[in-house]
């Protein structure tokens, strides 16, 4: 059987969440097995429902209502061992990827990250992978018995692919952490990348951060996440968080606008996944365009208001 | 406290990535090699940790002989000494596996990896790393204070970051926030000279074997020509993106 790691947060599902339990129904469907999802904590939502991404059983861990690596891994691993899972299935948000390495080492597990594609096999488990950077798409098998797959948000889309609901099983676990989470800070209302299916990006173009307000703005109408190169948050007019590139998060949305940004190769590293670039720069020479599919060539204090009104007048 | 930073070694981040005729590997012609950068914040604040509170800082890299390069420019930036576990690795839990032998009983307080290696992209070690030696991790690491055996930390989480507590030893998987950018040090003529007489140990393999292999590589497509969209007809640009590539 296929383990899903079904990530809430707030008691919310997560949108990668849906993208998941996908990878993990299509996996089974391929194997003739069966797709098993994990929700753990608080959920408003019915688990049930889960069954419209092609879950047949949703198994509801009570005990945790609070993300801590080694606890889930724990209960993760355990539940893998008694259910013979083939695979465990992992989406690579800021928790699945704490949560990866301790999890495959405790169920025995190899582990393939950064997954963009359905494995074209299952014996042995073989799988496209992004290395280098996104410079480099790799072929990869693992030779154990169960593989974790950690896949790369936005890659592969949420569209339905069971229509049932799926069986539930509430369990009681008891969640031994090696930390103490405290306080976190979360800004409430923004969409977080990577998980963000569109992203408006600024660099240094933009002059300082009083001007970020239009950048906002345009976000907020496309119903993007904001993002920015990363000298711009050395200088700390963007925090860290939004730091997109080889070093910083690296993302593939479905639209990435990119204004102000030259196009240097570690940021291009951090982006060139995005399906659709919109690169807006004042300078025609700019090596973003060369990665661009459409490009403005104007001032981004001109262009980002009208961009905005014309968005808006569009999506009206 | 007695620090172990782990470096990986990897393709600097301008070069261009090439792979051998058949697809197989890596080719590493005319490639420069360089400290992983995560794992330039993390040694950085190892050399902070030992300043304020003594302590010495190892480095440990899993690699050919090729990689020495690499960890004597660790050495001149102010480790202590360093340690190559002698191999060609080819996968995370391996390289997880063998770093977990040499460090099980040396006694560190505190294990710094970066969060990835930015060649092969994992993500893995770290995690792995704490779960073989069955201490606490926190990855994205963006905050370490330690006060005895005491360690606050702050982890990046999607959206924003969360305050931890944790107790030594343990693991963390490193980002640029452990330090600023404008804190990493450069090698100075000393450090360099130094870094010549500084111990580096070579040491066998435990002998962990690889859980994947990598069957081939390839570079992604290249992108078609832009299309560029004139600066007074925006409405153009918002209907390709609508029509076109249907992404509004
Ligand atoms: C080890 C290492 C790792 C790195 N990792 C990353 C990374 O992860 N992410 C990252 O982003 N960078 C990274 N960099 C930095 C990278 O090399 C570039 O320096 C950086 O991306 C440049 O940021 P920028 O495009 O905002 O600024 P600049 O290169 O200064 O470009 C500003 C752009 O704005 C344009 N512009 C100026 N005014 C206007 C205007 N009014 N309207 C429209 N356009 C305008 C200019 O034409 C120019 O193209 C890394 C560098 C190193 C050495
Ligand atoms: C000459 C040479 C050739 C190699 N060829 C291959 C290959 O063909 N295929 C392949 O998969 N790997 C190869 N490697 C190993 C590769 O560099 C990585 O060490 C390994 O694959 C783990 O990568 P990752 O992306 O999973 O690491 P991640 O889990 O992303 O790494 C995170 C952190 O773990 C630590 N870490 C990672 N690797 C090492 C290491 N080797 N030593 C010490 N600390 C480390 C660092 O702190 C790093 O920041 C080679 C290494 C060398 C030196």
């Amino acid at each position: 059987m296929v383990l899903i790691f079904a990530e809430t947060w707030n008691g919310q599902f997560k949108k990668s969440t849906f993208e998941a339990v996908r990878y993990g129904a299509e996996c089974a469907k391929a194997q003739g097995s069966q797709a098993i999802a994990v929700v753990v904590g608080s959920c408003e939502p019915l688990v049930e429902t889960l069954g419209a991404y092609g879950a047949a059983k949703v198994i509801h861990l009570k005990g945790s209502d609070r993300f801590e690596p080694h606890a889930y891994a724990t209960a993760l691993s355990a539940l893998a061992a008694e259910l013979g899972a083939t695979q465990i299935v992992l989406n690579g948000t800021a928790n699945g990827k704490s949560m990866a390495g301790l999890l495959a080492a405790m169920a025995q597990a190899g582990c393939i990250s950064n997954v963009t594609a359905l494995p074209s096999s299952f014996s042995p488990l073989t799988v496209q992978r992004s290395a280098f950077s996104s410079k480099g798409i790799e072929q990869c098998s693992s030779q154990t018995a169960c593989t974790v797959l950690v896949l790369v948000p936005n890659a592969l889309g949420t569209g339905p692919a069971g229509s049932d609901q799926a069986a539930a099983e509430d369990r009681n676990v008891a969640f031994v952490g090696k930390t103490t989470p405290g306080a976190a800070h979360v800004a409430s209302g923004k969409i977080p990348l990577p998980e963000a299916e569109r992203v408006v990006s600024a660099g240094r173009g933009m002059k300082g951060p009083d001007h970020w307000g239009m950048v906002e703005e345009l976000a907020a109408v496309l119903n993007a996440g904001t993002a920015c190169s990363k000298p711009v948050s050395d200088i700390g007019w963007r925090p860290h968080s939004e730091h997109v590139g080889q070093t910083g998060i690296q993302i593939n949305p479905q639209l990435y606008i990119a204004i102000g940004i030259s196009g240097a190769i570690q940021h291009l590293a951090g982006v060139s996944g995005s399906k659709t670039i919109v690169v807006i720069n004042n300078d025609p020479e700019a090596p973003f365009f060369k990665a661009a599919d459409y490009g403005v060539v104007g001032d981004a204090f001109d262009v980002i208001p009208r961009l905005t009104a014309a968005l808006k007048a569009h999506l009206n | 406290m007695k620090i172990l930073v782990c470096i990986s070694h990897v393709p600097d981040t301008t070069a261009k990535i090439q792979f051998t005729a058949n697809g197989a590997a890596l080719d590493p012609a005319g490639v420069q090699f360089v400290i992983n950068p995560y794992d330039e914040f993390g040694l950085t604040k190892a050399l902070q940790l030992k300043e304020s509170q003594g302590g010495t800082v190892t480095v440990v890299t899993y690699g050919d002989a090729s990689v020495e390069a690499t960890l004597r420019k660790a050495l001149a930036i102010g480790a202590d000494d360093a340690v190559r576990l002698d191999g060609v690795p080819t996968d995370a839990l391996q390289v997880a596996s063998e770093l977990a032998t040499y460090a099980d009983g040396q006694g560190y307080d505190l294990i710094i990896c970066g969060q990835e290696s930015i060649d092969y992209n994992g993500g893995i070690v770290p995690g792995a790393l704490a779960a073989k030696l069955d201490v606490p991790f926190v990855n994205a690491c963006i905050g370490l204070e330690i006060s005895g055996s005491n360690a606050t930390l702050l982890r990046e989480m999607d959206g924003g970051k969360e305050e931890l507590t944790a107790t030594l030893p343990m693991v963390i998987g490193g980002k640029k926030g452990l330090v600023e950018e404008s804190e990493l040090r450069i090698p100075n003529m000393r450090g360099i000279m130094t870094a010549r007489t500084k111990p580096l140990a070579v040491t066998a393999l435990a002998g962990a074997a690889a859980t994947t292999s990598a069957l081939s590589f390839a570079k992604p497509a290249p992108k078609a020509a832009v299309q560029l969209i004139d600066a007074s007809n925006l409405d153009e640009l918002v209907r390709r993106l609508h029509e076109e590539a249907k992404v509004i």
